[in-house]
């Protein structure tokens, strides 16, 4: 089982991310994270998911979403070439004589204070899995009151975009 | 204008003599004009419907009654004549008109359905129809089961309608069917008005959802303005790549609101491509293992009659002398009388196209789709052969067992590309010899024939009723299974010369299949023979259609194999459950509570409160009689409740979950391969 990034082109419509999640759940696939959002194009929305899988299965899986009509385009973001990130939003308790230790924490990991109440602060931060983990792991101690977490999203490194020649016309001949 | 179109009021299309459609110069009306099995070989499949249209003349009013003899131009192959519109321009309509006139455009002639409140407003329009015949069944299942039956007769797209709700979900089961079997149909059902969707109103199912892992694809239309265009692309998506059922789901509201009906409507389909041309090197390279392998075999699926590629596999057959196995599904896409064909492969194939399978050193697999049914235990399944696999669904390829060489396309192109590369190999002087494996096969063949045993009670062998139903009724009948006993039978006893004369549920298996698509295909073809040979299991899930049948004047004949039990499932209990006979016994005739000595139901009478004939045949020696009877009569459907003994089973049968190695020709009787192979 291997962790795979699938970056999943759909024409914005509704309906459409329930025909997709149904081919994994099908499959019996848990889908580790899923992310859906606009693109650059107002018709195609872009949906990023992360499934842990075998080769064959995704492979079955993928060609299943490519006969789904909505879909346009899904193409595998290998992670060595591919910038992912995700975005949480974090309570963490903070009273007078944490407060200090927590902006540190805070302050090492890039992240920012968005919100400030007598004893919390409400922190975000955005990263790969990787940094967002460690993150928590030092912020646990002060205690977590909630944390809400994105779904992944990523986009190839480079200057070609997958958008492209996504948008081709219905060939009529076929 | 605003009025012409409706058909009532003015010389609209409704009102045209020749009908919108009619190909000028044809001479039979539009959508009646049946093709023979030898066009299904020839014809292009469905194109979008827009193609008329693409000649019609921008911005005219709907066409009267003189004009429409300009734009039509002569099809490029041989088309059976097909509604077609003459330009209407843009014309102010109801949404239940814009899907009348959009079905007529886009070449439905046929609809099989049962109205009710959602779907109301779509009826009053079709009523002043002069191309559509709507056909009222009694149960929405048999609606979705005739158009499937219309569609496999013909290689047309099967139209079914259906309100909301309840007559949505009765729908569910024949879209379940036909997606199974890659069956172009088009479901359109009513829904609840759109500000009561998702309310609990009543009558309100959510349709689209239910049928998203079952179709092809589907919609759900609240606009009045998208309903033309939502037509013709679920028509387009039905009938081309891998055909499929596609559902149009459209709210009350819609259909009674105004809009403007313009036609052709540019289809927005943007993730639609499917590919008909296959990759040239991938069939250089099967072309390459063919000459290399000695030990060939065809492996040839349901997908050949779907591409009507029959002529050019029996031209790739010949020319390599390749011999040929007919799943399920492909029943008919070979000649069974051609020295070449192997017969069925699969559970209950033959022992000469099991072996064929299993000891051949190349599959060449063509619209085919390594169904569990054919392989038995996958991974004992062909172990010494390399596999080319061509389908014109990519998700085929490489699904159950791996490819070698995957090819993706049509299967018509796909064989033609393979005759030319073949040759191309031939001429340089690369042709293998395939006598000694042509030779161990006839070898099977002659020592393990299809075959059953006459009972020694002197009561029916339902083997031998089929078996001289298709011998009397022939080969340009349409025969048309329910599914069990009498349906492996009948695939295995009756011979098939034609694509398309053999009619089945072959995926989902689907019991009370046979009434209502012999409906269907009779419908689509009503110049054939067409034959149901059903179970009387089955028959009882689905019979209400003869009264559809008796009343639209739709003559099929039913064949009720009738051994007063659920006849496969009895034969798993003989042998896998000890004779523990529970619940598969139909008869209610010997016990205490109820009346002894009757039958329950009475087919033949049943039949006759049908309007149909009914006549019962228990003896061998009537059977003939009553099937030329039964041939002689076609003004009214024909019921034959035929006796059969309860004992017999299908022979041969690989056990479900064994391998295709261990199949037995009879009860505890393995065949010997010699040997061979390996």
């Amino acid at each position: 089982m291997t962790r795979h990034t699938l970056s999943v082109l759909v024409e914005n419509k509704p309906g459409v991310l329930v025909r997709i999640a149904g081919l994994f759940s099908r499959r019996n696939f848990n889908i580790d994270s899923l992310a859906v959002g606009p693109t650059e194009h107002e018709e195609i929305s872009r949906i990023t998911i992360v499934v842990n899988c075998d080769e064959h299965p995704l492979e079955q899986v993928t060609k299943q979403l490519n006969k789904l009509i909505n879909v346009l385009k899904i193409v595998e973001l290998e992670p060595g070439a591919t910038v992912q990130r995700e975005l949480i939003l974090v309570k963490i308790r903070a009273d007078a004589e944490s407060r200090s230790r927590v902006l540190e924490t805070v302050k090492l990991f890039r992240a920012r204070v968005v919100d400030v109440a007598i004893d919390v602060v409400t922190i975000e931060a955005t990263g790969n899995r990787e940094k967002l983990d460690a993150l928590i792991k030092v912020l646990e101690p002060f205690g977590i009151k909630e944390l809400v977490q994105s779904g992944m999203v990523a986009i190839g490194r480079g200057g070609r975009s997958i958008t492209d020649r996504a948008l081709r016309p219905v060939e009529r001949s076929a | 204008m605003t009025e012409q179109m409706t058909g009532r009021t003015g010389p609209g299309v409704h009102d045209d003599p020749e009908g919108p459609g009619g190909t000028p110069g044809s001479p039979a009306p539009p959508g009646r004009a049946v093709p023979s099995p030898r066009d299904l070989a020839t014809r292009t499949p469905h194109r979008e419907g827009a193609r008329a249209a693409d000649h019609a003349r921008p911005a005219e009013p709907p066409a009267p009654a003189a004009a429409p003899q300009a734009p039509a131009p002569a099809p490029a192959r041989a088309e059976p004549p097909r509604p077609q519109a003459t330009s209407p321009g843009q014309t102010r309509a109801t949404g239940a008109q814009a899907l009348v006139y959009a079905l007529e455009r886009v070449g439905a002639d046929v609809v099989f359905g049962i109205p009710g409140g959602a779907v109301l407003p779509a009826y009053d329009p079709l009523l002043d129809s002069k191309i559509i015949r709507h056909i009222l069944v009694r149960h929405e299942q048999g609606a979705g089961h005739a158009a499937t039956g219309y569609a496999q007769a013909t290689g047309r797209v099967g139209v079914c309608m259906a309100t909301s709700g309840p007559g949505a979900t009765n729908l569910v089961t024949p879209i379940a069917d036909a997606y199974m079997d890659s069956v172009p149909m088009v479901a359109i059902t009513g829904q609840v008005p759109s500000s009561l969707i998702g309310t609990d109103s009543f009558q309100e199912a959510d349709i689209s959802g239910i049928t998203i892992p079952i179709t092809k694809h589907n919609f759900l239309v609240t606009k009045p303005g998208d309903i033309a265009r939502t037509i013709g692309e679920a028509f387009h998506v039905a009938s081309t790549g891998r055909p499929g059922p596609v559902l149009v789901d459209i709210s009350k509201d819609a259909l009674q609101a105004m809009t403007d009906f313009s036609w052709p409507v540019p289809y927005d389909l943007p993730g639609y491509h499917p590919v008909t041309r296959p990759h040239a090197r991938q069939v250089r390279e099967a072309a390459r293992l063919i000459t290399e392998s000695r030990r060939p075999v065809l492996y040839v699926g349901g997908g050949v009659i779907k591409a009507r590629a029959s002529a050019q596999l029996r031209e790739l057959a010949e020319l390599t002398g390749i011999p040929v196995v007919t799943t399920l599904m492909a029943r008919g896409a070979f000649p069974d009388s051609h020295p070449l064909h192997m017969g069925m492969p699969g559970m209950h194939g033959c022992v000469t196209a099991v072996g064929a399978l299993q000891k051949a050193d190349l599959l060449i697999a063509l619209g085919t789709r390594f169904d569990d049914r054919v392989t038995g235990k996958l991974d004992t399944f062909a172990p010494g052969a390399l596999i080319v696999h061509a389908d014109i669904d990519p998700a085929e390829v490489s699904k159950n067992r791996r490819a070698d060489v995957p090819i993706v396309g049509d299967c018509r192109e796909v064989i033609a590309d393979l005759i030319a590369a073949v040759r191309a190999e031939y001429e340089q002087g690369r042709q293998p010899d395939l006598d000694a494996w042509k030779a161990q096969l006839d070898s099977w063949r002659t020592t393990y024939p299809l075959g059953y045993d006459q009972p020694d009670d002197g009561t029916l062998a339902p083997q031998y009723v089929i078996e001289r139903i298709g011998q009397i009724a022939g080969p340009e009948a349409v025969y048309v299974a329910g599914v069990g006993q009498h349906q492996m039978w009948a695939a295995q006893f009756i011979n098939y010369e034609n694509p398309a004369t053999w009619i089945n549920s072959g995926g989902l298996g689907t019991m009370g299949f046979a009434v209502p698509a012999a409906m269907g295909a009779k419908v689509g073809r009503p110049e054939a023979t067409v034959w149901a040979i059903d179970g009387d299991g089955c028959f009882q899930m689905t019979n209400q259609e003869l009264a559809t049948c008796a009343i639209e004047g739709i003559p099929i004949k039913v064949a009720i194999i009738n051994n007063g039990s659920l006849g496969m499932v009895r034969q798993w209990q003989t042998l896998f459950y000890n004779e523990r006979y529970s619940n598969t016994d139909l008869h209610a005739t010997a016990e205490p509570k109820k009346p002894t000595g009757t039958r329950i139901p009475d087919f033949v009478k049943l039949a006759e409160a049908y309007g149909c004939e009914g006549i019962r045949c228990e003896q061998p020696g009537d059977v003939d009689k009553v099937i030329e009877q039964a041939m002689a009569i076609d003004d009214r459907p024909v019921v034959v409740d035929f006796v059969v003994h309860k004992d017999a089973m299908v022979w041969p049968m690989v056990a479900a979950g064994t391998s295709n190695d261990d199949i037995k020709s009879a009860r505890g009787i393995a065949p010997d391969w010699g040997g061979q192979g390996e």
